[in-house]
């Protein structure tokens, strides 16, 4: 168990670091690599508390893709950001007033919270012991039956999101030539190429 | 305690694989910083005599469609996560959960449909 701890403590340093890292980088695409590796971190993270699918999930979905979406972005948008960072003085004090507000809301909120006591046990699938039951397979129990409104629900959000993406984006070009090989498959020799008989000397 | 500890156990080869990359990483890098011979001139670090100074920023805008393909790439990246917990424990719910996907992939199937038929998928 001293290697897991000590596991522990090294990833959450590294994350720690990372996240500082991505809003202190001065270049916006090394700010995207830090989070990529933070990513990782929190990746290790849920293998120590034994959410093995979560971990893997997050390497696959956050790194593999999101992460390149990010990079996209930060490339397309085309700031400058020392232009951008110049401003920053004249914002600073509504900026810190925001940040102290929400902080305080955050606090107020997380400073009375109380669990009800006779709640923990009473969910309607406590979590198994780790021996009993792996962790792909709890999940796979509890979606696509007890929850399964939700699930058809991240269907329908998975839908708009892709129609969303095709209709904002999707720009036709005009004057492409496309291949088609339908029309391609579909052509005769005969419609196509003439026998000219020419008498020699003439031309045509 | 016991469980998790076995788990983790599974992942040790995976932790000293990282520990020999960090490693390796690190040697390489900070062997070559020590062994070579050093004379830093800031001469070397500018353009060449025949060559010109960069004109603007590397960074440009691109092509939209590129993040196209990256959304539609997420998006069924998603899906196929959705795919592995329920394979996992197909035994386990029954035939309401089979449809359940069935239904889920259908819906998604919708949306492919559509992103075929607008050209969503082609490139010039």
């Amino acid at each position: 168990m001293a290697i897991a701890t000590l596991c522990f403590y090294v990833f959450a340093a590294i994350l720690v670091a990372c996240g500082a890292m991505v809003i202190t980088a001065r270049n916006p695409v090394h700010s995207v690599l830090f989070l990529i590796l933070a990513f990782f971190n929190a990746a290790g993270l849920f293998v120590l508390i034994g959410a093995e699918f979560l971990a893997m999930i997050l390497v696959v979905v956050y790194v593999g893709a999101v992460a390149v979406l990010f990079l996209f972005v930060v490339m397309m948008l085309d700031i400058n950001f020392r232009d951008m960072r110049k401003g920053a003085k004249r914002y600073a004090g509504v900026g810190a007033a925001i940040g102290i507000v929400l902080l305080a809301e955050i606090l107020l909120v997380v400073g009375t919270w109380q669990l009800d006591p006779g709640l923990s046990g009473a969910g309607a699938a406590p979590t198994p012991a780790i021996a009993d039951m792996h962790n792909t397979r709890a999940l796979g129990n509890l979606i696509y039956t007890e929850y399964v409104y939700l699930f058809q629900g991240a269907g329908m959000v998975l839908l708009v999101a892709m129609m969303g993406a095709i209709v904002l984006t999707l720009r036709q070009r005009e004057g492409v030539k496309r291949q088609r090989i339908a029309d391609q498959v579909a052509r005769s020799s005969k419609d196509e190429v003439r026998k000219v008989n020419v008498s020699s000397g003439s031309g045509i | 305690m016991q469980d998790l500890q076995g788990l983790l156990a599974e992942y040790l080869p995976i932790l000293i694989f990282i520990g020999i990359a960090a490693g390796l990483s690190v040697a390489m890098i900070v062997g070559s910083m020590i062994v070579s011979r050093q004379h830093p001139d800031s001469e070397k670090l500018s353009a060449y005599e025949c060559g010109f100074e960069a004109f603007d920023d590397a960074r440009q805008r691109f092509d939209v469609r590129f993040y196209l393909v990256t959304l539609l790439f997420i998006i069924f990246d998603l899906e196929v996560a959705f795919l592995f917990p329920w394979a996992v424990a197909l035994g386990d719910i029954g035939v309401f959960g089979f449809w359940s996907m069935v239904v889920f992939l259908g819906i998604l199937t919708i949306g492919f449909v559509y992103e075929w038929r607008k050209g969503a998928l082609e490139w010039e």
